[in-house]
Formats: structure tokens, sequence, C-alpha cells
């Protein structure tokens, strides 16, 4: 079977952020970039499946910049068959990634696409539910564990849901999204690495795949977190709770 | 253009530092206090190390080896240093710089088999005897025998300061075959550690408390001849070959500890107030930094002419020699000042300038002494 595993690029979590002077956007400069966390977790998914079932191949596919060369190369160093970069400058919404990804379906025809349940760095989970609606596929958001039919006609995938478990039986092909918890994704090894480097990584213009990308939505403004303070002492309980009802106005 | 960019700045390069970087950080920091009080490293980490292509970086791909040059093995000492301690960086190189090289260059196809490719694996783990309770630098005074006794040879003697001593499989030994012979009247031999009639102790050292160091004892221990590496008579100057890998070590590694005390003992000094103002703004402190980081760019940079040598193929031997004396010297400076900075912290081993100074005590000494590098160096320079 074919696995398209949708991968990222976004700031490292670790690193900090600063906003630009006009608040729209983060600074760029000396910004370490990895892949998306979650797309992380669904590459490995990806390759423990290829592990199990012989024959499956595991194609990545990213969308942005020349630069996003660099976590497709570190996913095909952990393992996976060859990329697919979708090469733009402009800032591509949830639904235009949605449909690139659609569109790319068309020609890779894959069983089972693969991606995080979200970005870190925008936050929006919605792409991979849009794909699944795009496409008239079956979706599983939030997995937490992905059991492949033995005849890799359908699957079993457990979602965290509130207060517990939820365990869907889906047909393929489908969309599922992974959470924090699918798996630990490998390092990349040192092999890995060098094999990488002749793997096929082919770069499609975005202009080329005639998708309509314009976007619906503008960012007005971003904002830090307020800096924290220190906590205060209260000497009382009766004193904790009128000053939880008279100056925080909580109760 | 940074600096080393020439030497490992290549898209690989950079993502394998990445995947060193995350093991060395997920896997050897969290567990740095742990090796201390257990005295060694913890034998479940060389396996892992072997799947990602670590301990065979340089060597056959035939014996499981990546068949790279020395800079990626730069890279890895490099990452490796920053382990948060010294005890598990040197176990490991040993493994890989000390106990292995001579192997791979001059073993038989065998004995390669046999001991190269589990210890690429980190199924095995090596260790290398060539010290001893009466010759340190000086090899050539060695006097444990290997006796050729049919197809066998019969092993007396003991060997000192040995690291790995408790958690090796096997022994990269330097020992006399023919006395008669001089230099020519050496041979190294791989030794099995389980093998009757050897036996170690453990020895209590000050420092690097996160490896096991130990005195080996030898008596009739038997082991085929076909264990000996190459040359049953070169086995002096394969040795000699394979400390020019051992010196590498603390080549690379001085300065990167160097600068990792020296970022803590900055941040110590900024947060710390004294007289009204943080030490790190007082005059007589801020020249105490600028000296250490002239030092430590100086050592940096000499560790990058030696491994762009090495890289090259060249005969390092004169820049490994004098690099060897100049950056441990400047290690131990650089931590020795940071006690100072530090105050009374600096003097408790939980403190990271507190472990470089003991630590770095040992780098000076071991590999080949100061002394002994100074006297190579006279040699090739006339004087």
């Amino acid at each position: 079977m074919k696995i398209l595993v949708c991968v990222k690029r976004v700031p490292d979590p670790e690193t900090v952020i600063k906003l630009t002077p006009e608040g729209a956007s983060i600074v760029t400069d000396n910004v370490k970039w990895v892949i998306n966390p979650f797309d992380e977790i669904a590459i490995e998914e990806a390759l423990r499946i290829k592990e199990k079932a012989a024959g499956t191949e595991v194609v990545l596919l990213s969308i942005g910049q020349k630069t996003a060369q660099e976590q497709l190369r570190t996913g095909l160093a952990m393992g996976a068959d060859r990329a697919i970069l979708v090469l733009t400058d402009q800032v591509v919404e949830p639904l235009a990634v949605a449909r690139v990804i659609e569109k790319l379906v068309g020609t890779e025809k894959p069983e089972l696409i693969l991606m995080g349940k979200q970005a870190i760095d925008d936050d929006s989970n919605c792409a991979g539910q849009m794909v699944a609606e795009l496409l008239g596929w079956p979706q599983a958001t939030f997995a937490s564990k992905v059991v492949l039919g033995g005849d890799q006609k359908g699957a079993q995938v457990t979602r965290e849901v509130d207060g517990g478990l939820e365990t869907l039986a889906i047909p393929l092909p489908a969309v599922v999204t992974a959470d924090l918890r699918l798996n630990e994704p490998r390092y990349a090894s040192l092999p890995g690495i060098m094999k990488a480097r002749k793997k096929e990584l082919k770069e499609i213009p975005l202009a080329e795949l005639g998708v309509d990308v314009a976007p619906r939505t503008r960012i007005v403004k971003l904002e830090t977190p307020p800096k924290r303070t220190g906590g205060r002492k209260v000497g009382s309980v009766q004193e904790l709770v009128q000053v939880l009802h008279d100056e925080a106005k909580v109760i | 253009m940074t600096a080393g960019d020439d030497i490992y700045g290549s898209a690989e390069h950079l993502a394998f530092r990445e995947t060193v970087r995350k093991f060395v950080q997920s896997e050897l920091v969290p567990r740095a206090r742990e090796f201390d009080h257990l005295g060694r490293i913890d034998k479940t980490v060389y396996p892992k190390m072997g799947a990602l292509g670590l301990l065979g970086i340089r060597w056959d791909p035939q014996y499981g080896g990546q068949g790279l040059d020395y800079s990626y093995h730069a890279v890895f000492l490099e990452e490796l240093a920053l382990c948060d301690n010294a005890g598990v960086a040197m176990g490991i190189s040993v493994q890989t710089d000390m106990a292995t090289p001579a192997l791979a260059r001059f073993g038989s196809d065998a004995l390669k088999r046999k001991y190269l490719t589990p210890a690429i694996r980190g199924e095995h783990v090596g260790a290398i005897a060539v010290t001893e309770p009466g010759a340190g630098s000086d090899v050539a005074a060695i006097k444990t025998r290997a006796v050729r006794k049919g197809d066998e040879w019969v092993i007396n003697g003991s060997k000192m300061f040995i690291t790995n001593a408790a958690t090796a499989d096997w022994l990269c030994l330097l020992a006399v075959t023919d006395p008669e012979a001089g230099y020519g009247g050496f041979s190294q031999i791989i030794v099995p550690t389980d093998r009757p009639g050897l036996t170690y102790q453990l020895l209590d050292k000050i420092g690097n408390k996160g490896s096991d160091t130990g005195l080996f004892f030898f008596e009739d221990v038997r082991v085929p001849l076909s264990n000996t590496i190459g040359d049953p008579h070169r086995g002096f100057q394969q040795q000699m070959n394979q400390f020019q890998d051992e010196r590498m070590v603390p080549i690379v590694m001085a300065p990167v500890v160097s600068r990792q005390v020296w970022e803590a003992t900055l941040k110590h000094s900024q947060e710390r107030v004294v007289f009204g103002k943080p030490l790190a703004k007082m005059q007589v402190n801020q020249h105490k930094f600028v000296d250490m980081m002239i030092q430590i760019t100086a050592a940096e940079e000499f560790a990058r002419r030696c491994i762009r040598k090495v890289v090259r193929g060249e005969d390092a031997t004169l820049d490994i020699s004098m690099a060897k004396v100049f950056c441990t010297a400047v290690e131990q400076f650089v931590a020795n000042t940071c006690v100072q900075l530090f105050g009374g912290a600096g003097y408790c081993w939980e403190n990271p300038a507190a472990r470089a100074f003991v630590d770095s005590r040992l780098v000076s000494i071991g590999g080949g002494a100061d002394e002994v590098m100074k006297q190579v160096v006279a040699k090739i320079l006339q004087v």
C-alpha cells in the first residue's frame, strides 16, 4: 500500500518566538526549524506500518519554500521512501493546504493519509478534516493507536476523547491525524541520513497544480501571553475567598 | 560561513549533529549523575548508539561501519562531550577511538568479523590495555609477556589504569612477544575478558567518576594466535598509530567542554550580585571571562586544524602532539577560573565547574602526558 504523510516546517517548540514590529507575524531570523512534532509522529507511524507490511511505500508531502527540503530530508533519513515539495512563497491556509493535498492524492493515489492533528505554529487543527471532506474519505482524528487490518482494507483507530478512549473502525482509503501519544518518533540514524541524500525529492511549483489558494483570512494581530508575575500569599482561607471574590472576581 | 563550515557544514553533517545531539541530550544527560553513582556506563546505552550508526562511523561498511571520514566522527565527539559526564564520554570514546582503530585498520577479516562488528553494533564493549604499573608514557618499557605455545598465546603480567575495566568484553592488549627484537618485539592481541586467569580490580579516581577504571592481572591467560591484530612484529607501531586517534579525543572535546563551563559560569556571574552589582560586571571578572574566551577560541581553531589534517589524511603528529598539550591546558585553566568565579558552589560535585576541575586534570596525563607530547614535538622540530 501507499501512505502519504503530510509534513509542515515549523519553528522549534523550544525557540523563543519574537513578534515583528507590525505585530502580525513572527521574526524568523535565527529561528531553528523542525518538522511539526505531530507530523513527525505521523511519519513514525507510517514507518512502523511499512516495517510490518512489506511493499508499503511512504511518501512525504510538504508545501512551502525551498527550505522545507531540510525537513523532508530528515523524514527521508528516518526511513520514508520519497518526498514531494510543493513550492510557494505565499502563506497557505488550511483550506488551501487541503486542496493541494486533494490534488496530489489524484496522482499519487495513496490508501492512507497520515498527518499531525495540528501544526504547532498556528494550531489550526483543521487541514486533516478538510482533506477528508474534499476527498469524501472517512477520517479518524487525534489517533493514539492505529491498527491496520490484515487485508489492508480498513483500520481500527483509537482516539483520545474527553473522559476516555474511542475506537473507530474505518474503511480505507482514509485520513488519520496523529496525537501526541501515538508513538515516540525515532532519531534519524547515520546510515539513514546518508541514504536520504540519494532519495527522490520532487519539487512542483504551486502554480502548476491549478489549485485555488487565495487566502480567506487575514492575521490582524499576534500577541504574546501576558508576562507571568509572582504569586501572592494570603493569611487564611477567609482572606483567600475574599480576594477571589473582590479582586480576581472569579467567585 | 561560520567556524568549521569547511569541514562539517554540509546538510548531512548538520542532520547528523542533530541526531547525536538528540541522543546525547535525551539518553545520556538525564542519567549523568546516575552513571557517577554507578561508577560506570549502563551497557544498554551501547546497542542504542550502535543502531544509530554512532560506533563505527569511520570503519568499513563490510563490518557494519559507515565508511565516512573523520569530519563526521568529529561531530560525534563534539556532541558526546556535552553529555555532562566526562567519564561517560571517555568510556564511549575508548570504544570508538582507542580500542577499535588498530583492529579496524590492521586486523584480519576473521578477527574483524568476530570483534569489530559486535563493537560497532554496541553488543561488545572494548578497552585498551597498554599502561602498566611500571610503564605508562614510556610504552616500550612494558613487561606483560605473551609466549607462543602451539596455536595459542599464554599471557602473564598486569595492566594499569584501564578504562571500561568492569564493562569491557575484550581488551586490545599490547604485550611483549619477542624481548630480543626491540621495537619489533611487541604484538597487539585481542583478549576476551572472560578468559580464565584474567582478573581485575577497580581503582577509586578523583574524577571521571562515570567510568570504571581498573587494574588487570594476567595469570597464564590463553588466547588463540589468530587474535593477534595485524603484524605480530609491529604491535608497537600499530599502537603508536592508534594513539593518534586517542589523542584527538581530548583535542576535540576539551574546547567544547570549556565553552560549556564558561557559559554556565557566565550565567551564574550575571545573576549573582555582590556589593550591589552582578559578579560578571566587575572589571576584574570581565577580564577573566575575556581571557578564557581568547583561550577557548584558540583551542577550538587548533582542534579544527587537527580535524582538517586528519580528514585530508595528512600526517598530523606534530599538530596533534601540540594541540593535546594546548587544548587540555585551556580546559584546566577555564575549569580552575570558573571554580573561583562560582566560589563555594564551585567546590561541590553538583556544579559543572567543579566536575570539570577534577575531570580535566586527567586530560594532560592520559593518552600521552604533556611531557611526552613535548618530547615528540621537540623531536619533529629538531630542537
